[in-house]
């Protein structure tokens, strides 16, 4: 048996063999999620990449949404944020309403309606053409998504579990952003990660 | 922010309304609700029905109990005299409202919400009885308005035995419209795209001119997608797209079907109540093996695995060692055989850990998954050339020129004997035997241990007749003396590796593309080259003798680096057109063609199979080319679908997933009109082929024109 040396090597390539990888589009948790750059309310553009190390959460918004009112008449949502911004964490909202539809604005709107409401998102998004909302298949304003520093998804769904329009429920309901975050800090699995998002449809551009 | 608008109560005749006490109806500029019962009066211990009627403005609509991809259904929260209980809501069959890419399920114009009450034994006759209710509702159009009104209807109490007159008429149409008992049992599945395929047999209508299967639940299916459905037979079958939370093994699909009769109007439709079974398809052979028979399989396939042809001349290889080392005391050799066996059981582990590793990453992966990687394919096949020159004895390495019957010193017998085990193992992955197809599709969808212990009985298989051999003397002594003869047998046993490497530049040019078949010839040229520069340096001075190697190494690695580095990541783009390549027609597997095939009643045959599996090309040969099965498949108008899985193919790897496989050959044929899909065995003639397709007619039945529509 004179053949040694050449069978280490396939071993090797045995190795070498197994490292092909690919990557898909589509907003699936656990996979890098899909790429994306857009307009911010503020002007200039944003994009995903430039967030990559830092956790990253996205929520579809429409002001005038009975469901998204209920969570910034509250002061829930800003207060979110606010925590998010102490922690690190960038907290964009994107705004997918097509132009003529309720919750469409433009950028100086935008950024008029969070002052009025004490909202500090890090950024809002604004995507009339609803490429980004199409992309991550968001539904519903509120619709939540977390990505992780690597650049995965880890959290779709929706802000917390009871689907109502009702501010007295928010104090009753569990926060799913706020356990998903808490789980990601803390290097535990995140226990619900997808949950059914709720709200009104998101007013697209057919 | 409820922004409501309570409401201008309607005066009915009968109902005093106060000002303190709501009445039975209320507006708000979307919706008039208003509250209904099932009788004009109430009786002690028996049942009412009372029904909220909402009569909404054109265009906008209120929910279903699962309102879809957004919205939220309307609630009626009941105040009731003491001892009355109300029931759950009675849904009707909903609707669609679609926005773009979003799906409601809901109501528009109007609708009765229908809630059971129970009266208790004993009432008090002096009082009207009253039932008051908050109903709140979401009304959408394009933006949505949260609505709540209170609603309260007073009903005289009788005695248990009058007869109280009629309710309204809206109460009978309501129930006119809540979904009906299902006619027949119900199952669902799993489908290779990871969708439900819902059945509900006993329907004794006509084709409907639609079908929709709305759940109970958010993400059970994918509320928004497309529902292809098929009737025959009274059997309907529903492909539900796959949602993001599909139900948990054992646990029921639970919602309405609405059919819509041919030519009636949407509100027309019939819905029926499901609560579906979750069925799984029976294996070939009698289910799933447990895990002690799929270890037993994998033993029994790893033995077999010793007589495939390419992994023959390598033991034959060992054997002949072994003669060499019949000087030996019989407890080395014996040593040796555990080395042999060590590196075929590590080879093993580490697919088995890369398996679990890949797995864990989520990957949808198969039994021989490493060859669908050009890199993989091509170092596989560097190697078998070099093992062959190595055999026709262009070269030799180590001091110990005399080659085969010297005997080796030192270390180097073991890590030698470790290594061919390991070689071994490497070319027998694609030789799957017939049986072990079951073993390890099984061990793919197990916990960690038991595909370890499966991928570990799988290599204990392999490596037991050297093993045996090794331990046995009596067996040693049985075989021929050394001589000459072995000089030539180990020349002979060259050629199988060549034409193992063929057939590996052959894979690797179906994979990666004929650019790929220069890159591999030239990596072999430079293996040829190096043992050639190595051989003959070997009898200059030590100057020459390390030029020599530093020569060969450079080639070596130019080969090895060359061939991965120009390989990684190439992938013949997919091959869709309709071919015939010698038998009968077939095109590309997808599973959307499967459905529509399906669909339009057609009966289709499912191949799939890989360049790299030996046993596919084998049957694909004998029994799928044979001229009597393709013109049977014409006559019949058998839809003849292929799945490549040469390269890595999710949507394959998901169909091999839903019969229990975890690679190829998979053949699975679904007779016409809907008939359960029968998976044919890993081996095929052309008469097992004609046997499971036409179990009552025997050979080559005429065409049945009732099947071929």
């Amino acid at each position: 048996m004179k053949s040694r040396p050449f069978i280490p090597s396939a071993v090797l390539g045995l190795a070498l063999g197994l490292l092909a990888g690919g990557a898909g589009a589509a907003a699936n948790l656990d996979q890098p999620a899909p790429a994306f750059t857009g307009t911010l309310a503020g002007g200039g553009m944003a994009s995903l990449e430039q967030y990559r190390g830092k956790t990253v959460v996205l929520e579809w918004t429409n002001h005038d949404c009975p469901y998204v009112r209920k969570h910034y008449d509250s002061g829930n949502i800003p207060a979110m944020q606010k925590e998010a911004a102490g922690k690190g964490i960038v907290w964009l909202q994107v705004i997918s309403s097509a132009p003529g539809t309720q919750g469409h604005v433009d950028g100086p709107t935008a950024r008029k309606l969070n002052a009025e409401r004490d909202a500090q998102p890090a950024g809002a998004i604004l995507d009339p053409d609803g490429r980004i909302g199409r992309l991550y298949e968001a539904r519903t304003t509120p619709h939540m998504f977390i990505i992780d520093p690597t650049g995965r998804l880890v959290y779709k769904g929706g802000i917390d579990s009871i689907p109502s329009a009702r501010k007295e429920d928010i104090a009753k309901a569990d926060n799913y952003v706020k356990l998903a975050l808490d789980d990601l800090a803390s290097g535990r699995k995140i226990a619900r990660s997808n949950t059914r998002p709720y709200g009104c449809s998101i007013k697209y551009a057919d | 922010m409820l922004g409501v608008l309570a409401v201008c109560a309607l005066p009915l005749s009968g109902a005093r309304a106060t000002v303190v006490e709501p009445g039975p109806a209320a507006a708000t500029p979307h919706v008039t609700a208003t509250l209904l019962a099932s009788a004009d009066a109430v009786r002690p211990g028996r049942e009412i029905l009372l029904g909220v009627r909402q009569r909404i403005i054109p265009h906008w609509h209120t929910y279903w109990k699962n309102p879809g991809d957004s919205g939220s259904p309307t609630t009626i929260t009941w105040r009731l005299p003491e001892g009355v209980e109300a029931g759950d809501i009675r849904w009707p069959t909903p609707g669609r409202i679609t926005l773009g890419p979003i799906t409601n399920y809901g109501y528009e114009n109007e609708v009765t919400l229908l809630t059971p009450v129970r009266l208790p034994e004993t009432l008090p006759d002096n009082r009207p009885f009253v039932a008051r209710a908050t109903v709140s509702w979401l009304v959408c159009r394009e933006e949505c308005i949260p609505e709540e009104v209170e609603l309260a209807i007073r009903l005289p109490v009788l005695g248990a035995e009058a007869r109280p007159g009629p309710g309204d008429p809206a109460i009978e149409q309501a129930l006119a419209r809540l979904p009906r008992p299902a006619p027949g049992p119900a199952s669902f599945r799993r489908t290779a795209d990871g969708g439900l395929r819902l059945h509900l047999d006993g329907l004794d209508i006509g084709r409907p001119a639609s079908a929709w299967f709305y759940p109970d639940q958010w993400g059970a299916i994918d509320q928004s997608a497309t529902q292809v459905f098929s009737l025959n037979d009274g059997r309907l079958t529903l492909e539900l797209p796959p949602g993001e939370t599909p139900p948990a093994d054992g646990e029921r699909l639970r919602g309405v079907l609405a059919l819509t009769p041919d030519g009636g109007a949407d509100d027309a439709s019939v819905g029926y109540e499901i609560s579906a079974d979750h069925a799984v398809i029976p294996a070939a052979h009698g289910g799933q093996p447990a895990p002690v028979m799929a270890m037993a399989l994998a033993f029994l396939g790893g033995i077999l695995l010793n007589l495939m042809p390419c992994v023959f001349p390598v033991l034959s290889i060992k054997a002949l060692s072994l003669l060499g080392h019949t000087g030996h005391t019989p407890a080395r050799t014996h040593r040796l055989g555990w080395a042999y066996a060590a590196g075929v059981l590590a080879s093993f582990a580490l697919l088995a850990l890369a398996l679990i590793a890949l797995r864990a990453g989520g990957q949808a992966i198969g039994w021989g998954f490493q060859y669908q990687s050009p890199v993989f394919v091509v170092l596989v096949a560097y190697l078998m050339f070099a093992v062959g020159l190595n055999l026709s004895g262009l070269f030799t390495i180590g001091a110990s020129v005399a080659g085969v019957g010297s005997s080796l010193a030192g270390r180097g017998g073991y890590t030698g004997s470790f290594f061919t085990g390991v070689l071994a193992a490497v070319v027998a992955t694609p030789c799957t035997a017939p049986f072990m197809g079951a073993a390890i599709g099984y061990a793919v969808s197990q916990p960690t241990a038991i595909l370890f212990a499966v991928f570990l009985s799988l290599g204990l298989g392999l490596a037991l007749p050297y093993l045996l051999l090794s331990a046995w003397p009596r067996l040693q002594r049985l075989l021929p003396r050394p001589g000459p003869w072995m000089e030539r047998l180990r020349q002979t046993l060259a050629f199988p590796m060549y034409g193992a490497a063929i057939w590996l530049v052959w894979v690797l040019a179906r994979q990666a593309g004929a650019d790929a078949v220069p890159v591999a010839l030239t990596g072999m040229l430079l293996i040829a080259l190096a043992g050639w520069l190595y051989s003959i340096t070997r009898q200059g001075c030590a100057r020459v003798r390390l030029s020599g190697t530093i020569g060969a190494g450079l080639a070596v690695a130019t080969a090895l680096l060359g061939g991965a580095l120009a390989l990684d990541g190439w992938r013949e783009t997919a091959r869709d057109a309709a071919s015939t390549d010698g038998g009968a027609q077939w095109r590309a597997y997808s599973a959307e063609r499967l459905a529509e095939l399906r669909q339009n009643g057609t009966p289709v045959f499912v191949n799939m199979t890989a360049a790299w599996c030996i046993s596919c090309l084998v049957n694909e040969r004998v029994a799928l080319r044979d001229a009597d099965i393709v013109d049977t498949f014409e006559a019949r108008g058998i839809a003849y679908l292929k799945g490549d899985w040469t390269n890595r193919d999710p949507e394959i790897s998901r169909y091999l997933g839903e019969f229990g496989r975890g690679g190829v050959p998979l053949y699975v044929y679904y007779p016409a009109n809907g008939g359960e899909p029968v998976v044919l065995p890993q081996l095929l003639t052309p008469r097992i082929v004609r046997d499971h397709l036409f179990p009552a007619a025997g050979v080559s039945p005429p065409p049945d024109p009732k099947e071929s529509s």
